[in-house]
């Protein structure tokens, strides 16, 4: 009843003393990519002529992985996989551009259909999940290989070829590439609209997770999903709001594929990129079990490999070493955050 | 006959049987039971069946607000079944379950929380990576703002932790570490705070002890004990007389699914709720162990 109550709980706590800020610093999610990050950037600077003056470029293509690595990330920390994110994004796009040609209707009409085509896959992965209770792993194995088998079948089928027709003749089309491909020259940086988007769903995302009840959640249901259900948490909700998140960005990222080549999209792309998001995720910090990890540490994860990939070609190696590049990259990156983590927890 | 701490007021014959009791020595001053006195939350012949298995038959135990009732029981006794149907994880098949004097059958936690019952679980009580006043607040955080800017009211969350922890005698370095790296005491004791906080009336503990060691344990039942002198009713599942016989006021003992017993404090001694559990056959050994855990 009575306990030990300080004399004054408002003095210091001597306890206190070894939280430094350096510790502070160690104790972040993100410090393992971002040590990263500059390792890759100086590396490339000094061996790439080009690097420096293409960052542009390097950020373009960061940008591509960044989008959907950063709702990959909240599913992540939410402690669920999505092995089809990759593929989502081709029948984003594959989608829009062949209902708008089909239906010869104006090409927004293509976009917002898409949007709920890739909302109810998106659904179907978290109903799929939250009724079976299967592992995400699997469940989503199998969206991935039907998407995959979809996407070209039907394509196919409704085309006659592997690849869609153009539809940048058509109605909508200008205005929808704006949003989605269009790029603004500043001074000789090239800002595409991709840099934008994905920055604005960093801050959202980091906005959701540290500071609303939905980042809350998402860090609970991801670290112990059945204390946090005990307390009250919308599990269920939440993992489903989770797929929902990714199939919103795989939307984004569908359309910009589309916008970027006349609609004109290969059905059989996609495919591995959904490694190259949870690779994102998980060198930005991200634990392969839940509960941990952030969106700017897997915004971080993207731009290191849009650096690896943009760095390679500038260094004028073979374009195959960027796989080699990546899986060194992955193992290191991931060796260092378990170690500051394990030297964190332990300082304090 | 069955009120044994000292200090509340309550439904009147108030047992004279506290001497010995090591833990209810000091007389806080808290708010005894409901205006109405009746019990808080009352199983009469609760039954409750998996398939073709009898998980527990024709159950019986009131709840009172300032009062711990016990439930003992060995491993598969039932015990586990029990909690989750006072917790709203299951649901009772037959029989009558009593919130506040009126039947009841929760559909799931969020329902318990809502009619005032907290559970906290043995190993489910918390998620380890998140900081203490994250973990403080899961479920029911405070925001600030509205629309798109509604937020959670942070300073709020952590000054409040710490007050509240601080309050229930918990004085804790650093509410933004881990609640992981806590020990399992004081775990369970920030979840019990939690459960006070948000004005839980009957508050649920299983085998709040289990995995603790006898100074944690000792611990935990002090504040198990706090929770009653802020007048809550309090369940203690445990599968441990003498932890049990520590602090309870009723003891409700549960053998293979069916009630074994059913005692309040006066009536019972530790020897007999211990030979009682064991059902005598291992009472050479238990005496044994009680000498140690007394010593």
């Amino acid at each position: 009843m009575t306990a030990t109550l300080p004399a004054d709980a408002k003095a210091p706590d001597e306890r206190l003393l070894h939280a430094s800020p350096l510790h502070r610093l160690l104790g972040r999610p993100e410090l393992g990519s971002v040590i990263g990050a500059v390792a890759v950037f100086l590396f490339f600077a000094v061996i790439a002529d080009s690097f420096l003056s293409s960052l542009d470029t390097v950020l373009y293509a960061a940008s591509t992985i960044g989008i959907m690595a950063v709702p990959v990330a909240l599913l992540m920390i939410g402690g669920e996989f999505d092995l089809s994110a990759g593929v989502l994004v081709t029948s984003a796009a594959l989608t829009s551009t062949m209902f708008a040609y089909e239906m010869t209707a104006n090409v927004w009409v293509g976009v917002f259909v898409s949007l709920l085509v890739t909302l109810a896959i998106g659904f179907f992965n978290g109903f799929m999940l939250i009724r079976t209770g299967l592992p995400s792993f699997i469940i989503t194995l199998g969206t991935y290989l039907m998407l995959w088998g979809a996407n070209i079948g039907l394509t196919k089928r409704i085309q006659g070829t592997v690849s869609t027709n153009g539809i940048d003749d058509m109605q909508g089309f200008e205005s929808a590439r704006v949003l989605f491909a269009s790029s603004v020259d500043v001074g000789s940086f090239k800002l595409r609209v991709t840099i934008l988007w994905w920055i604005g769903l960093v801050v959202l995302a980091t906005w959701i997770l540290l500071r609303t009840r939905w980042g809350n959640w998402i860090f609970a249901v991801g670290g112990n999903k059945d204390a946090a259900r005990a307390v009250g948490v919308p599990v269920h909700r939440t993992k489903i709001g989770l797929y929902l998140g990714v199939a919103v960005a795989a939307w984004i990222s569908g359309q910009h594929l589309l916008f970027s080549f006349s609609g004109v999209v290969q059905s059989a792309e996609g495919r591995g990129l959904e490694l190259h998001y949870i690779a994102a995720a998980v060198i930005g910090g991200c634990l392969l079990t839940g509960g941990y990890g952030s969106a700017i540490g897997a915004a971080i994860g993207a731009l290191i490999f849009g650096m690896a990939k943009q760095g390679i070609v500038y260094a004028q190696w073979d374009s195959d070493w960027f796989w080699f590049f990546l899986g060194a990259m992955l193992l290191l990156a991931t060796i260092l955050n378990s170690w500051v983590r394990t030297r964190a927890e332990a300082a304090r | 006959m069955t009120k044994a701490t000292d200090g509340t007021a309550g439904d009147g014959t108030a047992g004279d049987g506290t001497a010995d009791d090591g833990t209810a020595a000091d007389g806080a001053a808290a708010p005894g039971g409901p205006a109405g006195g009746g019990p808080l939350v009352e199983l009469a012949d609760v039954s409750k069946y998996y398939g073709n298995i009898r998980a527990l038959e024709g159950v019986s135990l009131q709840v009172h607000a300032g009062e711990i009732t016990c439930v003992l029981g060995d491993n598969g006794a039932g015990k586990s079944t029990l909690i989750k149907i006072i917790s709203g994880l299951h649901q009772h098949d037959s029989g009558s379950f009593r919130i506040e004097g009126r039947d009841s059958r929760l559909g799931n936690p969020r329902e318990a929380l809502d009619r005032g019952i907290a559970t906290v679980y043995q190993d489910l009580a918390v998620v380890p990576l998140m900081p203490v006043w994250r973990n403080f607040f899961l479920g029911s955080e405070p925001t600030v703002g509205r629309g798109p800017l509604r937020r959670l009211d942070v300073p709020k969350m952590r000054a409040t932790t710490r007050a509240e922890l601080l309050r229930m005698g918990i004085d804790l370095r650093d509410v933004d570490q881990p609640i992981g790296t806590l020990s399992g005491g004081e775990r369970q004791s920030v979840a019990i705070a939690r459960a006070i906080y948000f004005g839980a009336k009957v508050l649920v503990l299983d085998e709040p002890t289990a995995a603790l060691g006898v100074k944690q344990s000792g611990v935990v039942l002090k504040y198990v004990a706090a929770a009653r002198d802020h007048g809550l009713g309090v369940v203690l599942i445990t599968h441990n007389p003498h932890h049990a016989y520590l602090v309870g006021d009723r003891f409700i003992l549960l053998k293979r699914g069916v009630m074994a017993g059913s005692h309040a404090r006066p009536e019972i001694t530790l020897d007999e709720l211990t030979r009682q559990m064991a059902g005598g056959s291992e009472l050479e050994q238990l005496s044994h162990e009680l000498q140690r855990a007394k010593g």
